[in-house]
């Protein structure tokens, strides 16, 4: 019996689990999965906790929901992986050893407050500064904006690379929607502090959408790499010495890859794991795969991503057990509804060599979409989207969509 | 603008569209115009390092990356290239600018 393990059942996990116990023969293959939590987060909605429109039910099932019942299924920690021996190591008074013959790697990426001196360690830690990129940190901003009066409010974003890189500025179009539904608009001051050159940084979406900040009153500090938090004085402070003054910090920690990759030697300074980025094979390991934000590809770290690689992952395994070479068909492709408030919505469709460009995406059955645009049916795509996860994305269903991007409908 | 660069292709920005049109004294010349008079060997060092990961990832590093890759602190990377070193080097070493998806 040979053993195809899976670490990690969150997006990236999960689809390849549901489309690899279809693939190949219950006889010959057992396939594992390890995770350490049972449940399972639909992570786009964390963007809506804040605001009130998500509560945390909205965001939360049992992984054990969305995976086929012949995969067998490790809750708990794995305390190292030996890809030189093709085995990881338990952690926990067992301290189980299992050896594969193939494994996918699908821990994600996660914040690291820590990593940012006085951030967590300050005392203002979920209490004037929060985090929306986990359940815990949306949820207790959320308590947090139901009774705030107003005052300085800060988007951070720590450094790049960050999971679903437009969350933050969904974030800044959401919350100056809500402070204008409050009634509290001209009470916030609103500043967007990224260490990137511009808020945009594409030549078609800058142009197109650059305007979307000033419209909002929305001020704007570029190329602010943040060096630490001063929660006595209330400041973000840079490496350049610049100082931004805040009441509200909402921020966009550094991302992570998963602390075992560091510890088993297998990531970059990140814990992000080198791979090839079009075959999704792993740069070091033959028989390790990588399949959404754990690896170091220069795709978006999105869970529309890890949907557009499943397939290419897939077949390059099987493949790689036939004795044939992978073929390099990922192209970065990344699929992103964008909320901008007001009920409406932007859709970017893009991939490693064509950045986001505006015209139609024909998506059979429920578009036309307008693409780098504003529309209220970019909004309703997204609201739909959350069925769509829940029910047919994770269980690897048809979607209408190719793996590869199009140029059908986008104006060059 | 000096001999070296009348050949060379930039970007509305001032970013060579080229990475292989690079060479030494063309980044002596762009240190220049970004006000670093003298490129010491510290400065080299870091060139050095985002010409090898940007060619091979097709992305100008971050200032982590570069940082954890030279063993420079990323204060003294500002330093060496203030106000924005992860741009600045990406600039000289003729790289496409540090960007994101949008």
């Amino acid at each position: 019996m040979k053993t195809f393990l899976i670490l990690g059942a969150g997006t990236g996990g999960t689809m390849v689990a549901n489309k690899m116990s279809a693939a190949l023969d219950p006889q010959e293959w057992r396939i594992v999965i390890v995770d350490r939590d049972e449940t399972h987060y639909y992570q786009p909605g964390f963007l809506f906790i804040p605001f009130g429109m998500y509560s945390p039910a909205d965001v939360v099932k049992p992984k054990r929901n969305f995976l086929p019942p012949t995969v067998e299924v490790i809750f708990g920690d794995i305390e190292l992986i030996e890809p030189d021996k093709s085995r990881i190591k338990l952690s926990g008074p067992s301290g189980k050893t299992i050896s594969y013959d193939y494994m996918v790697v699908s821990t994600g990426s996660h914040i690291h407050p820590e990593e940012i001196t006085g951030m967590k360690d300050g005392g203002g830690w979920h209490q004037n500064i929060f985090d929306f990129y986990t359940l815990q940190g949306a949820t207790a901003l959320s308590k947090f904006l139901k009774f705030w009066k107003g005052g300085r409010m800060i988007l951070n974003v720590a450094e790049m690379p960050i999971k679903c890189p437009v969350a933050p500025l969904e974030f800044l179009f959401l919350a100056d929607w809500f402070f204008k539904e409050r009634g509290m608009r001209d009470k916030v001051d609103i500043t967007f502090a990224t260490p990137l050159p511009g808020a945009f940084t594409k030549p078609r979406a800058s142009s197109v959408l650059g305007n979307m900040l000033t419209d909002r009153s929305i001020a704007l500090e570029t190329e602010f790499s943040l060096m630490e938090v001063d929660n006595a004085k209330q400041v973000i402070r840079s490496y350049d010495e610049r100082e931004i003054g805040y009441d509200l910090l909402v921020t966009i920690p550094t991302n992570k890859g998963a602390d075992v990759i560091g510890a088993s030697g297998m990531g970059d300074e990140l814990n992000f794991i080198p791979v090839n980025k079009n075959t999704m094979q792993s740069e070091k390991w033959d028989n390790i795969w990588l399949i959404g934000d754990a690896s170091n590809a220069p795709a978006s770290k999105a869970g529309s991503v890890a949907h557009f690689m499943l397939d290419v992952v897939v077949e390059n395994i099987l493949r790689h057990m036939e004795g044939l070479d992978p073929l390099p068909k990922f192209d970065g492709h990344a699929n992103c509804f964008i909320e901008s408030g007001n009920e409406k919505g932007v859709l970017i469709d893009f991939n490693y060599d064509v950045e986001p460009l505006p015209g139609m995406f024909p998506l059979p059955g429920f578009g036309p979409f307008s693409l780098l645009k504003e529309s209220p049916a970019n909004h309703w795509g997204k609201m739909m989207f959350k069925w769509i996860y829940w029910n047919v994305l994770l269980k690897g269903g048809e979607m209408p969509f190719e793996s590869q991007m199009s140029m059908a409908g986008k104006w060059k | 603008m000096l001999a070296e660069l009348t050949a060379i292709a930039f970007n509305e920005e001032g970013f060579m569209t080229d990475p292989n049109e690079w060479t030494k004294e063309i980044a002596e010349v762009l240190a220049q115009q970004e006000a670093i008079e003298t490129l010491t060997a510290e400065h080299w060092k870091i060139i050095d390092f985002c010409r090898q990961t940007g060619l091979a990832s097709g992305n100008a590093p971050t200032l982590r990356q570069i940082s954890a890759g030279t063993g420079i602190s990323t204060k003294e990377l500002f330093a060496l290239y203030p106000k924005g070193p992860a741009k600045k080097v990406a600039k000289i070493a003729g790289l496409g600018k540090p960007e994101g998806c949008v």
